[in-house]
């Protein structure tokens, strides 16, 4: 029985990461702590960089591993927005980092609690985000992760719900080491920081070669597409668990209404779609693993069939919609099949999401053809005047 | 007096067809630190002139590996290529992190706290040139009290004094701390070469001076150099383990109106300012003076060895 954030350092443990740079922030905390027994008690050969901030771990991953050393952080909410600008770099300098995100809400006001606004918020640096919705997914994800990674050369975030993962206790199945070794083998990068081979990283670049560059980004992304199939397929045949790649269709083949949502909404979610299905309803669930690169052909591979799609976020983009919302929209629009998409905002802050909750946004999926707006806000306890 | 005769090693690893500005003092630090360090070396260049004297891409003056990181990170950043190089075995590459002063005493202090702390085992050479002279002669805390910028325009000139940052530093109790300038590369490279063979957080402070942010003549870099240090303005001292202070040269003690007529920077001043700065000038030497250590006690050095994360296994202190 292991908790989610130990999950994460066990995954670390695994993965024979060399160089870790941390900052704790709750409910980070488990992580960090983990990790520091695993190293102390030399079960990890790693260095661990006690940083002063998390703008200071992320650099650190950054030189370690430019240095040609496997690396990893984890953080959460303020320290994951603190680390904003170097996100941007890890993916420039191209970078096969991972991190562990524990999703929690942003200040002010302070709060602790679930929330995914602050991974989603860093939609745009060129990282590949991954949702769990177990803690077992945890650990498996974040070693798929490096395998990733260090194939297509970006990094790599790992996010889990604020408490309802990192700190609950789920059985979790530890791989064998050998086994792990055989999947992983030792980073070895084509360029690295090396003074019998020197080079200059990061240079100016000017407006004649910057595009190009970005370009690789991008198609760096696409490849991740096929690789998170191919790897989770990998990891399925060794370990005997796998995830569906970038989403897992739950009971969607032949359902009318879908919900689609990340996280452990998801896990809950599931409850609910086998209880409205014993009863007639024909609802599924669209769980979706992999945030970045956007699942785009799962998405309009359901829409061909399905009535409705809801999405549930946890989160809010200020100004416009939910971001899962905005993005499954998106996916669809140049779609041939374009079902009517609700935007449900749900559980912000730690506000729990219930199994009754989500039986409530079949309800209204059920008894609605149109979306009344574009976001729905979800169990306000009152709107303000 | 018995005479020393240093030798500068020959080989120039920094190659020409660099960025820098005719005359700039931040190019010579870095031919010298170079030579001092040799090709086993790592840089670390965070946004400063540096970022762009080294060359645009596919060009790098430098001859050694370098890393341009982001304007804070200079010492995050040497922190962990410092222990990724460490992890593949190599306990041999110097990493010097290279930063101007705006990302030393400004914007890259916590970092550079953050590891001075840590004891993190790299090189911090700061070239200072005072101000941000990269984006356009902006003021930092390392601006000269009284001095132009164009954010202290003449009308309203720096009113705060230059930040000690080797007094911060110190504070940290890091191993080795030390000021340079280039127009005394012998002293330079002798720092250098000291801090390669101890563990820990070295860190050289590096006077350079720079024609357009200070309005001074480019044939005059290294005689404004020479000024700054026989004025007092910019003692050559060392710092052994925060507490044990050294001079490295004796100053001729010149006014400072010798060093301050040569820039135009300054000219704005008044005969009261110029006296005001050359009593600040005075009572920080007398302060400085009153912690050389005097005698024969000399201090402890901790040479490299193999390290562990704690640094602590196969580490010998050497009383020399």
């Amino acid at each position: 029985m292991i908790e989610g954030s130990h999950a994460s350092s066990y995954a670390v443990e695994l993965a024979r990461v060399q160089v870790i740079s941390a900052y704790p922030i709750t409910p980070q905390t488990g992580v960090v702590e983990k990790l520091s027994e695993i190293v102390a008690s030399k079960k990890l050969n790693a260095r661990f960089i006690k940083v002063e901030s998390e703008h200071s771990a992320m650099a650190a991953c950054i030189g370690a591993s430019a240095a040609g050393a496997r690396a990893f952080t984890a953080t959460s909410s303020q320290g994951l927005a603190l680390m904003h600008e170097l996100l941007h770099w890890a993916a420039g300098s191209r970078l096969p980092i991972v991190m562990v995100n524990v999703n929690r809400a942003m200040a002010p006001p302070w709060s602790i609690y679930a929330d995914q606004t602050d991974s989603l918020s860093q939609r745009d640096t060129g990282w590949m985000q991954f949702y769990c919705e177990s803690n077992q997914e945890v650990l498996d994800t974040v070693l798929q992760a490096y395998k990733i990674a260090e194939s297509v050369y970006l990094p790599c975030m790992i996010n889990l719900d604020a408490f309802f993962l990192s700190h609950t206790s789920e059985p979790v199945a530890l791989p064998k080491q050998s086994l792990v070794d055989e999947f992983l083998p030792p980073y070895d990068p084509p360029f690295r920081l090396d003074p019998d081979n020197p080079h200059a990283f990061g240079g100016l670049v000017g407006p004649d070669g910057y595009m190009e560059l970005r370009y690789k980004i991008h198609q760096a992304m696409e490849e991740a597409r096929v690789k998170i199939k191919e790897v989770d397929d990998e990891y399925g045949e060794k370990f005997g668990r796998s995830y569906g790649g970038l989403v897992e269709g739950y009971e969607t083949d032949d359902s009318e209404i879908v919900l689609a949502t990340a996280g452990t909404a998801a896990s809950t979610a599931r409850i609910v779609v086998d209880d409205l299905r014993a009863r007639g309803s024909p609802v599924g669930l669209l769980k979706i693993r992999a945030f970045r690169p956007f699942p785009v052909d799962e998405v309009r591979s359901l829409a061909r069939h399905v009535k409705k799609i809801g999405v549930l976020d946890r989160n809010f983009s200020f100004g416009a919609t939910g971001i899962f919302y905005q993005e499954i929209k998106a996916a669809l629009y140049n779609a041939e099949h374009r079902p009517p998409v609700f935007g449900f905002v749900v559980g912000l802050g730690g506000r729990d999401i219930t199994p009754a909750v989500i039986e409530e946004l079949f309800d209204h999926l059920m008894k609605n053809n149109v979306p009344e707006s574009e976001s729905i806000w979800i169990g306000l306890k009152h709107k303000p005047a | 007096m018995s005479q020393k005769i240093f030798h500068i090693p020959e080989e120039e690893i920094l190659t020409s067809g660099h960025f820098a500005c005719p005359g700039c003092g931040g190019a010579l630090a870095m031919r010298y630190a170079l030579k001092a360090l040799g090709r086993k070396t790592v840089l670390v260049i965070p946004a400063c002139c540096w970022s762009i004297i080294d060359g645009p891409a596919p060009y790098s003056a430098t001859g050694v590996p370098v890393y341009h990181t982001a304007f804070e990170t200079a010492a995050s950043a040497a922190s962990g290529i410092k222990a990724g190089l460490q992890m593949r075995g190599d306990h041999e590459t110097t990493v010097v992190a290279w930063a101007g002063d705006g990302g030393t005493f400004d914007i890259g202090f916590q970092a550079l706290s953050g590891a001075a702390e840590r004891n993190e085992d790299f090189i911090y050479i700061c070239y200072d040139n005072e101000a941000y002279m990269n984006t356009g002669i902006q003021r930092s805390s390392a601006t000269p009290f009284g001095a132009w910028t164009t954010t202290t325009p003449a009308e309203t000139p720096k009113g705060e004094r230059k930040k000690n940052i080797v007094e911060a530093l110190a504070a940290h109790r890091i191993p080795y701390a030390a000021t340079a300038t280039v127009a005394f590369p012998d002293d330079f490279i002798e720092k250098l070469q000291k801090a390669k063979k101890i563990y820990g957080t070295k860190f050289i402070h590096v006077l350079a001076p720079c024609p357009p942010g200070w309005k001074s003549e480019p044939e005059d870099s290294i005689k404004l150099s020479r000024l700054a240090v026989e004025s007092k303005i910019f003692p050559l001292y060392e710092v052994y383990g925060g507490e044990t202070y050294r001079l490295t040269y004796e100053p001729a003690g010149i006014s400072i109106n010798e060093y301050f007529h040569l820039q135009g920077r300054f000219r704005h001043l008044t005969d009261e300012q110029l006296a005001e700065i050359q009593r600040q000038v005075d009572d920080d030497w007398e302060r400085l003076l009153s912690k050389v250590t005097t005698g024969k006690k000399r201090p402890r050095t901790t040479l490299r060895r193999a390290q562990t994360e704690s640094g602590a296994a196969g580490k010998k202190v050497v009383t020399t």
